[in-house]
């Protein structure tokens, strides 16, 4: 176990190499001073700028100069937005846990339909059942997500008019942001509303979630049923049947339980695929997540702010990534034995 | 108990159990706050929320009425002059000493950024006006030092000095008899501030939270604002006029306009401001769209001081060129939201001339005046066109290349230019346009108000006046109708102004619009005004 912790985080560590490297490089490639774009700071004076220069060694090869940016990004200073003027790491702190609430609840969505669903299929294996959800599974993984975002809002907001079409939660309930979570800031407020703030932070968060995640969903139907075809193949299930075990006990005792190790792993995978989905829902749902701030500062030519959001966004997900593999070799030893990342 | 009756037992306790998750405790509170709590979808960030310092719309929206009062205030059906914080005052004979008396009692807001001692007095409006007034006034530089209102109606020219008489009188002795004197200070840009504040600010040194963390006399106080986001404000409870019904007044920033109006439809916002769809809101039975013919006018000015605009033969053979009604029928989608414009005066107004003559569409009488004027071969303009939004213009764009394709019968081939809003509005100031579809909107419903700012002598030195066209009779006939009270003789020079105005054509005018909102039925009360900005000091929830 050690040497595949050992493993996963060297893995870590160039891939954030890598990473810093290519944002380093972009400063020199959006259009305007490197240093200028590396800091944010557009209004600063000649002599402001040279004192910055001096900070980031500009003066020095660029082996030097590169090392000086690591030095401030291990130092959280990612610069200041070019449009808000605020710090870009106080921007991510502030963004990342809204995307963070709506990617959870919709992995929670999916997995909640998601694997039974596809237990269900597996256990009728070619028959109606089995047909109809693959058939509906394949849809669903097809439909692109902007047009179900809009479809959505036309439907459950516009016609109907029973969910929110945008935000986190409506304007007059005022939440003081601790955590940044806003279903644990909401318990930890004292306000009175208290009670109704949860409710109607939870209706504005159904719809972007089911959004973001009817295609994991799909995704978790179909690995999930692979996942229990095989097991239900296996020797042990057949011995069990040979004993004279009813299905359900077969399958409630036996086979669920090595079925989900499978999908387990899977989960993980999903969230890259997760994050990128959520951002184009972010913005149409006006979801106040880093997806949204990150599209909005490419509009806005935020250069800064657009390789901060880039290294923040893709460690975050590096780093799920990275835990999820070691959540799941802890769940399984033979996994252990697999020394390279997936 | 048989078996069913414990299952529907069960059935009972599982489904108010739900109810109890899904509806709280304590549910008459979630409707208390909700039905006390207004969100107005707004359709930008305002700048400052002090309006003395900009025109922008949006700011004087958010702030003037909600945050402050005025000496003295429209009414909203009349359009006369009627007491605000001045319960009463008086203008001497030769027009020219204006004392107002001012109301006792009117509390300041009490924040947590201010806590008021006193109640306004004669100070709080010699202060209000002496920072725009007053180059040695320390509050007069700060935030920009601009006044871009009183600069255009020369405000400072006009006044001679404020006297203080006591604490509840003040005097304005003005140098020279303004009849549109009154009227300027009834707008949403005339607000009085509080000098006990400004001194609290002084000793603090952070003198800029004069314009960020305001302090009014208005219905509500000011909260939280969040660029970009969301603007919060609370009732004052102490108001002159009696607590809003309100218990939150929230600003919700949507700049799409089909933001807006999801929000709208989906029940997050109970009112929205430049609505779009308005068929979709006046078939839904739960919304109301509501509309007034707004004090403004939508026009392609010429400057008249670069060629070939400087002939007015050419700008007449434009103008001929151009389809207004094909434009109408685009642009403002239809007669019933803009009135076709012959004058730059709506027809609402006392001053409007009926006989003014319209130019008639028509290319050959264009073309016939381009050869008049010497023009034989085809020849290129560059016509500016706003990149904003504006309910007497809302879309300049396609307006600029319907004239485009107008223009090119003439044989004359435009070349559109646009820039952001900041940058469009100093570059016009700087007169680099050959022509501009601009529009303006009236702050008070004297008809100065459109002749001084959009085509006086004066503002075309500021670079308000686009067209940079000065003409001295039309000089004499503002300022003579500025220095007599009677209204048939105003009326009479004025009708002389437009005569002129119609003949040189410095400008084109095109609509009048109106000015739409659309709101849920539940919300009750006036929001809407002819002029300036809106109000919600006076609307319940039901």
């Amino acid at each position: 176990m050690l040497i595949f912790t050992l493993r996963r985080l060297n893995l870590f560590f160039f891939t954030m190499l890598v990473l810093t490297l290519l944002t380093f490089s972009l400063s020199f490639f959006f259009p305007g001073e490197q240093i200028v774009n590396l800091t944010g700071q557009i209004d600063a004076t000649p002599e402001q700028v040279a004192l910055i220069a001096l900070d980031y060694n500009k003066h020095e090869s660029i082996i030097w100069q590169y090392w000086s940016y690591l030095l401030h990004i291990f130092n959280g200073d990612l610069g200041i937005s070019m449009t808000s003027k605020i710090p870009i790491m106080e921007e991510v702190l502030s963004h990342l846990p809204a995307t963070i609430e709506l990617t959870t609840v919709a992995l929670l969505i999916a997995m909640i339909t998601g694997i039974p669903i596809g237990f269900l299929a597996a256990v009728r294996h070619r028959k109606k059942t089995d047909n109809i959800i693959l058939t509906v599974s394949m849809i669903g993984y097809s439909i692109p997500i902007f047009w179900l975002a809009l479809l959505a809002i036309l439907v459950f907001s516009i016609q109907l008019a029973w969910l929110p079409s945008a935000g986190q939660i409506s304007l007059i309930y005022e939440i003081k942001q601790i955590t940044g979570i806003l279903f644990i800031d909401i318990l930890l407020s004292d306000n009175p509303y208290k009670w109704q703030a949860f409710q109607n932070a939870s209706i504005h968060i159904l719809l972007p979630a089911c959004v973001v995640a009817l295609a994991p969903a799909t995704v978790f139907v179909r690995l999930a049923r692979s996942s229990m075809l095989a097991v239900l193949e296996s020797h042990y299930i057949k011995a069990a049947m040979a004993k004279g075990l009813t299905t359900q006990q077969i399958i409630f005792r036996h086979a669920i339980k090595n079925a989900m190790v499978n999908v387990i792993r899977d989960v993980g995978l999903q969230f890259a695929n997760l994050v990128t989905l959520a951002m184009v829902t972010e913005v149409i749902f006006n979801w106040p997540g880093i997806g949204n701030w990150l599209i909005q500062s490419i509009y806005q030519r935020d250069f800064t702010a657009i390789q901060g959001g880039l290294l923040a966004l893709s460690s975050f997900i590096f780093i799920v990534h990275i835990f999820t593999d070691l959540i799941y070799a802890a769940l399984n030893p033979i996994a252990r034995g697999i020394k390279y990342g997936s | 108990m048989t078996l069913t009756s414990a299952g529907q037992l069960g059935f009972q306790a599982f489904i108010a159990l739900l109810s109890v998750l899904l509806w709280g405790c304590d549910s008459y509170k979630v409707d208390s706050l909700s039905e006390k709590s207004l969100i107005y979808c707004s359709e930008g960030s305002p700048e400052i929320f002090n309006p003395q310092l900009v025109t922008s719309g949006v700011t004087v929206d958010a702030t003037s009425k909600q945050l402050y009062n005025q000496l003295i205030a429209f009414d909203a059906n009349t359009n006369e002059v009627i007491p605000s914080i001045a319960k009463s005052w008086h203008v001497t004979q030769d027009n020219k000493k204006i004392t107002f008396y001012l109301r006792k009692n009117v509390a300041f807001h009490h924040t947590r950024y201010f806590k008021p001692t006193r109640f306004l007095n004669a100070d709080d409006v010699l202060f209000s006006f002496n920072r725009i007034l007053d180059p040695t006034q320390i509050f007069h530089d700060v935030s920009g030092g601009k006044y871009p209102f009183f600069d255009s109606v020369a405000f400072a020219d006009v006044i001679d000095s404020i006297e203080r008489i006591n604490d509840y009188t003040i005097r304005f002795n003005l140098k020279r008899a303004d009849s549109s004197f009154l009227a300027n200070l009834a707008t949403d840009f005339s607000v009085i501030l509080s000098r006990e504040y400004a001194e609290l600010l002084i000793r603090s040194n952070k003198l800029e939270d004069i314009d960020t963390l305001p302090i009014g006399t208005g219905p509500f106080k000011f909260k939280e604002y969040r660029t970009g986001s969301y603007i919060r404000y609370e009732p004052h409870t102490a108001y002159w006029e009696g607590q809003s019904h309100l218990q939150q007044l929230i600003f919700d920033i949507t700049p799409s306009n089909t933001g807006r109006l999801t929000k709208l439809l989906a029940g997050e916002c109970d009112v929205i401001g430049y609505p779009i769809a308005h068929q979709e809101i006046t078939k839904n039975p739960q919304l109301t769209l509501e509309d007034v013919t707004a004090f403004n006018i939508g026009y392609l000015g010429f400057n008249t001081t670069k060629p070939p605009f400087n002939d007015k033969r050419v700008r007449r053979a434009v103008a001929h060129a151009i389809d207004k009604q094909a434009i109408l029928d685009t642009v403002y989608l239809g007669d019933s939201k803009a009135e076709s414009a012959n004058s730059i005066l709506p027809p609402s107004s006392w001053a409007y001339a009926k006989d003014t003559q319209s130019v008639e569409h028509s290319p050959e009488k264009a073309k016939e005046l381009l050869q008049q004027a010497g023009i034989s071969k085809k020849f290129t303009i560059d016509l500016w066109a706003m990149p904003v939004q504006r309910a007497y213009n809302p879309n300049a764009l396609t307006m600029a290349k319907l004239i485009q394709a107008d223009l090119q019968k003439i044989g004359i081939t435009v070349n559109i230019v646009s820039y952001n809003w900041q940058e469009f509005l100093r570059r016009l100031a700087l007169g680099e346009h050959q022509a501009v579809l601009l529009g303006w909107s009236a702050d008070h419903p004297d008809p100065d108000n459109f002749f001084t700012p959009l085509l006086s002598c004066g503002s075309a030195e500021t670079g308000n006046n686009r067209t940079f066209w000065c003409n001295q009779k039309f000089e004499r006939l503002l300022a003579a109708a500025l220095n007599i009270t009677d209204l048939a003789q105003r009326k009479a020079l004025y009708r002389e102004a437009q005569k002129i105005a119609a003949e040189e054509l410095p400008l084109f005018p095109i609509a009048h619009s109106k000015r739409f909102q659309a709101r849920k039925k539940s919300v009750q009360g006036d929001i809407l005004h002819p002029f300036g900005g809106i109000s919600f000091g006076r609307v319940e929830k039901q």
